[in-house]
């Protein structure tokens, strides 16, 4: 018998040799066609007297990716299809058809036969549950392999057995952690957690393997046994009731209780930890099913795997122009913003040309990259080679004759416009004509900083989020006059550096930076109402956001806030409505001297690592009321409200185009409510009409920046989504005809 | 509706809660039985006229498993006939019990019955009964677990009690206590606990730390501080108050509880039963309520069961003499009479469980005992008592004399 994905071919001592090797694919992945093959091989093995033991290895690089979550979605399709009509019928079929690994896993781990598990490389999700259920496994030696139960991160969880074989394997606090956090393990931390039982250098892999079931691997896994006992003990016992009650605190503290996928991470180990493991698996994919229904998986599972997939294969790239292959960029600016880009550039394998003022401001920019790898090093995420062959590829200098053979220059200096201009113009008196420029502006609109130069069709915006090293977003920023080859380069180059584009047209503030002022700005609002300052804190982040907006605040510092109000203010001359957000930053800034972080005060005062909330806000706000005067889910909701308005403002005046780069974008560059699915995946999840009378009820209750824009006043008429009408495939269709 | 009297009350003195307490040799069932045996022979009690013996128990596993309060029976030589029930509210049990049996009362249904409660925290283990409160997310999420020590830091961060505050009520608790036992007020209800042969084990509460001050308590370390930040409980306490910034951890073993062995008993019935059994009623229990609360706070039910209670008693709290309210931690009455802006010279007149300690499933008999006690020996009328419960419950009762 032949089989789709796999061949399997049985050696003279009668072991089984599997090789799972996709055809045109890259990676395996577990899709229909792999389940298939996989319940064959499994009976094959069983029932084929000559066979004594498999090895399950890979015919590609990596082991696998996991499972292909198109499949759930067209699972997920079919039951809210029927569920109208039969809701019990629908429940089942998404029940049955969402556990059908768990079933072939677990006809494999009691077939009677060993299996072991070669896992040479990247070990994902699914994959990682089929090693599980797996006898035995065996893991390259290196940094090759990467095991990781990450479902949880698309607001699913591991449902093919992972909770509990984990939780019956590695110790309790571990366990929950891994499965929780969908963290990557290497081999070796695999190993420590009891999770892969030998490691082997990789050429040996298979023949590891094959010794291993030599030796004898027990075709009964241990809690198939009698006198099974949990690595920690029972949940009910003294141990049990050391870990549960903080078990489910930490959730808490972690997730505020936003997540549906951990909520059912958690239960499903509470429960099947009580139960023998056919029972469990059942339990398991009870909670897995339901938790699949969930709006926030739905919305987590489109915008943070699919939307994300699709931007960084390019989704937004020119199609006619050629891959730009870019061997060496410059960098001028080496301050924290400029060496942290020269840090993920060189780590690409790009060489950087970092430039500022002097040498010896070059060289301190190219220390930071030092000190990352040296870093990675240390942690054993890098080799001494490594790190010799990345610092190699960074050339500071002051001399900007060395940008002469530079595919694209990226401008990181101070925020003024003048600086930015010499650095401009010094810069294209040296660069090769198809060169690229890009400015890493913030702030400034990309068309007015481009008239500094002589090619404004080669000049574009890349803006980078602080820290370059840990956020994987940049927002590129199409100026009016900037070209395709321009907007190429740029996706290219971010391509290259494994970050996450999104494309916006030129407005100040762009999309995220502008967004997340609202965030702030709503948080100085409440401050104005009488809220309490730690509630507005807590509010922010309990409705999912990473962190409070006065701390925020306070991050992105004050005096530069008062800045941007007093310029909108001298912009806009005797049309602004000055609010008491005037007052309030006025009064910390002008008169107090609060810049924020930078000076130690400001909504907090800091002690080194330390923060405490300013006793002296009353003092600026007024006396706060008490707490009982305000519904928490309703300064929630301002919260998320306002920043999906404004992103609602961003799409109605074109400068956002595409629903997959709000809600990427949100998600990655400002932490917006991951759970929503990003801020235009929360107005459809909540409804236009729905989302607009919310608008309006704030807008009576709390003031006109909650009023509604036409666009959506529009859509909410028939309840129109904006994934119906700016549906990326037709958004992809008009583009190309126009 | 029949009249529910009291008739007389007995406990045991409270033994330290540890392996090296005096009540650590003596079982469970034994200190039940012996307050009930008390009961029996200082009312010449015919005990086949008794309807039912209710227990409450809060870790009912073990030796105090099954059924306590039918073993008690037993061990006490109670009439077969007397049949028993053990009931849990967790902290309120013993005072639930005496409404229970009330209730069996005042429906007509019984006519003599013995309520109170029974707890070897010292033999079986606070805690040791388990549940799925703590653990099972499905539980432990919606009503905001968190150990009890730090709900009572969460309701002095919230309603502004210092460190200060609450080691002063524990001194002034310990000081109410020694003084209550040096001018005998316990002496009409405390039954020594002895052996077989009639050696006394133990007949004064021993937990007792009258020379407790400022100054020693200042000494403890905060007890939750750890456990709130390891365990995530802050965060837990904080999501549910989000106007709070951080939590003030301000309880210790100092102006806690404390953790004892200990039983109780009360003589309940209708009038025609006392008249038959030559009992004089002592008091009436006018009225009892019980209350969910807001779980995070936990121990602020007694606040919410009071207003309760005392509107579906058509009362006002001019009309209450003295309060008692268990002192599961300090801040639990600091808030109780804050909330109801009472004159600290009627609550807890005799000092409370942080001076005496809290045998959970007995507590709610044994201050209800006191109370009547000192409503007696201060010739007053009417006295509301009332216990914090685990997850967030109250209970209380209104008890006046006849």
């Amino acid at each position: 018998m032949t089989y789709k994905n796999f061949t399997l071919d049985v050696d003279a001592d009668g072991i089984a040799h599997i090789v799972w090797d996709m055809a045109g694919k890259s990676m395996n992945v577990i899709d229909i066609t792999v389940m298939d093959d996989l319940d064959a091989i499994v009976d094959r093995v069983a029932e084929d007297e000559a066979i004594t033991g498999a090895v399950i290895a890979s015919g590609k690089p990596t082991f696998s990716g996991g499972a292909d979550l198109t499949m759930l979605e067209g699972l997920l399709r079919e039951f809210h299809g029927q569920r109208s009509k039969d809701p019990e019928g629908a429940a089942k079929l998404l029940f049955d058809g969402s556990r059908r690994l768990t079933l072939i896993f677990r006809k494999l781990e009691t077939c009677g036969k060993p299996f072991v598990a070669a896992i040479n490389g990247t070990c994902m999700g699914g994959a990682t549950e089929l090693a599980l259920a797996c006898h035995a496994r065996v893991a390259a030696e290196g940094d090759a392999v990467k095991m990781a139960l990450p479902e949880i991160k698309v607001g699913l969880f591991p449902g093919a057995g992972g909770t509990q074989r984990v939780m019956r394997m590695a110790e309790a606090q571990p366990g929950l952690q891994f499965l929780l956090q969908g963290r990557t393990l290497s081999a070796d931390k695999a190993k420590a957690m009891k999770l892969v039982d030998e490691i082997a250098p990789a050429k040996k892999l298979v023949a590891t393997a094959v010794r291993m079931l030599k030796d004898g691997v027990d075709p009964v896994k241990p809690w198939d046994k009698k006198g099974f006992k949990l690595p920690n003990g029972p949940i009910y016992s003294p141990a049990g009731f050391q870990f549960w009650p903080a078990a489910n605190a930490i959730y808490r503290r972690e997730t505020h209780d936003n997540y549906p996928g951990a909520r059912g991470i958690l239960q499903s180990v509470y429960e099947g930890l009580q139960l023998p493991m056919d029972q469990a698996l059942t339990v398991e994919s009870r909670y897995f099913a339901h938790v699949l229904q969930s709006p926030e998986a739905a919305a987590m599972i489109r915008s943070l795997f699919v939307s994300m997939q699709e931007l960084n294969k390019g989704a937004r790239r020119p199609e006619d122009i050629k891959p730009n292959k870019i061997r060496k960029i410059g960098i001028l600016g080496a301050g924290f913003m400029g060496a942290g880009i020269a840090y993920v550039t060189a780590k690409a394998g790009i060489d950087v040309v970092l430039i500022d003022r002097d040498q010896e401001a070059a060289d301190k920019g190219k220390a930071h990259s030092d000190q990352l790898v040296s870093k990675a090093v240390q942690r054993g995420r890098a080799t001494a080679e490594d790190k010799e062959q990345l610092l190699a590829r960074i050339t500071p200098t002051a001399d900007y004759d060395l940008l002469a053979d530079c595919d694209l220059v990226i401008e990181a200096v101070f925020e003024d416009r003048e600086i930015k201009r010499v650095v401009t113009e010094k810069a294209e008196a040296v660069l090769k004509p198809r060169a690229i420029y890009a400015s890493n502006t913030s702030t400034l609109p990309i068309s007015s900083l481009a008239e500094a130069s002589k090619r404004p069709k080669n000049f574009i915006g890349i803006h980078f989020f602080s820290p370059v090293d840990k956020m994987m977003l940049v927002e590129v920023i199409m100026g009016k006059k900037t070209g395709d080859k321009a907007l190429a380069m740029a996706l290219d180059y971010i391509k290259a550096i494994k970050k996450t584009p999104i494309v916006v047209n030129d407005s100040r503030g762009f999309y995220t930076s502008r967004v997340v002022m609202t965030y702030i700005r709503e948080g100085l609002m409440m401050l104005a109402d009488g809220v309490p300052a730690a509630m507005i804190e807590n509010c922010g982040r309990m409705a999912g956001m990473p962190v409070g907006p006065l701390s925020l605040g306070d991050e992105v510092a004050l005096d530069l806030a008062w800045k941007i109000v007093s310029a909108t203010r001298k912009d806009l001359g005797v049309k602004y409505v000055e609010g008491p957000l005037d007052n309030i930053l006025e009064e910390m800034v002008v008169k107090r001297e609060r810049f924020g972080r930078k000076n130690g005060k400001g909504f907090y005062d800091y002690d080194g690592r330390d923060k405490s909330l300013w006793p002296g806000i009353p003092e600026v706000t007024g006396k706060p009321k008490p707490a009982s005067a305000f519904s928490v889910e309703e300064l929630k909701q301002r919260f998320l409200v306002m920043q999906a308005l404004e992103t609602a403002r961003i799409f109605e005046e074109k400068c956002l185009t595409d629903v997959r780069e709000a809600d990427v974008g949100s998600i990655l560059g400002f932490g917006f409510a991951p759970f929503t699915g990003g801020t235009i995946s929360y107005i459809d999840g909540m409804g236009t009409a729905a989302f607009t009378e919310l608008c309006r009820k704030f807008t009576k209750k709390w003031g006109p920046r909650f009023k509604p824009n036409k666009l959506l006043r529009d859509m909410a008429k028939t309840d129109e989504r904006f994934y119906t009408r700016f549906a990326p495939e037709k958004n992809a269709e008009e583009q190309k005809a126009a | 509706m029949a009249d529910a009297l009291i008739f007389d009350h007995v406990r045991t003195p409270r033994g330290r809660g540890k392996k090296d307490g005096s009540l650590h040799e003596v079982p469970a069932v034994r200190l039940a039985a012996g307050v009930l045996e008390e009961i029996r022979d200082r009312n010449t009690l015919d005990t086949a006229q008794v309807d039912d013996v209710v227990l409450g128990c809060v870790d009912p596993i073990g030796e105090a498993g099954g059924d306590v309060a039918r073993a008690a029976v037993f061990a006490a030589g109670y009439d077969q006939s007397v049949p028993g029930i053990q009931i849990n509210r967790f902290c309120a049990s013993g005072l639930d019990a005496v409404n229970f049996g009330a209730a069996q009362v005042m429906s007509g249904q019984h006519d003599l019955v013995v309520a109170g409660g029974v707890e070897s925290m010292s033999r079986i283990g606070i805690g040791a009964s388990g549940g799925a409160w703590p653990v099972d997310p499905q539980v432990a999420l919606p009503s905001y677990f968190m150990p009890q020590g730090v709900s009572a830091d969460l309701i002095a961060t919230k309603y502004g009690f210092t460190r200060d505050d609450v080691d002063a009520y524990a001194a002034e608790s310990q000081r109410r206590a020694a003084h209550a036992w040096d001018q005998g007020y316990f002496s009409r209800s405390v039954t020594p606990v002895k052996d077989i042969n009639g050696l006394t084990i133990l007949d004064r509460d021993e937990h007792m730390r009258p020379e407790t001050d400022m100054q020693s308590l200042a000494s403890l370390n905060a007890s939750f501080e750890m456990m709130g930040a390891m365990g995530g409980f802050d965060a837990v306490a904080i999501q549910a108050h989000p106007e709070l910034e951080k939590l003030r951890h301000v309880h210790h073993a100092g102006n806690s509880s404390g953790i004892v062995d200990g039983a109780s008993a009360i003589l309940i019935g209708n009038r025609r039963a006392g008249r038959k059994a030559g009992l004089t009623p002592r008091a009436r229990i006018k009225a009892f309520a019980n209350i969910g609360s807001e779980p995070a706070l936990m121990l602020t039910g007694p606040v919410d069961v009071t207003e309760k209670l005392l509107a579906s008693a058509k009362m006002s709290l001019s009309d209450i003499d003295l309060f008692e309210i268990n002192e599961a931690f300090a801040s639990v009455v600091l808030r109780y009479r804050q909330a109801f802006d009472l004159d600290a010279d009627i609550v807890n007149v005799n000092g409370g469980a942080i001076a005496l300690g809290h045998p959970l499933g007995a507590t709610g008999a044994m201050i209800l005992g006191t109370v009547l006690d000192e409503l007696e020996r201060r010739d007053l009328n009417t006295a509301l008592v009332t216990l914090c419960i685990g997850a967030g419950m109250g209970t209380a009762t209104i008890i006046e004399r006849v």
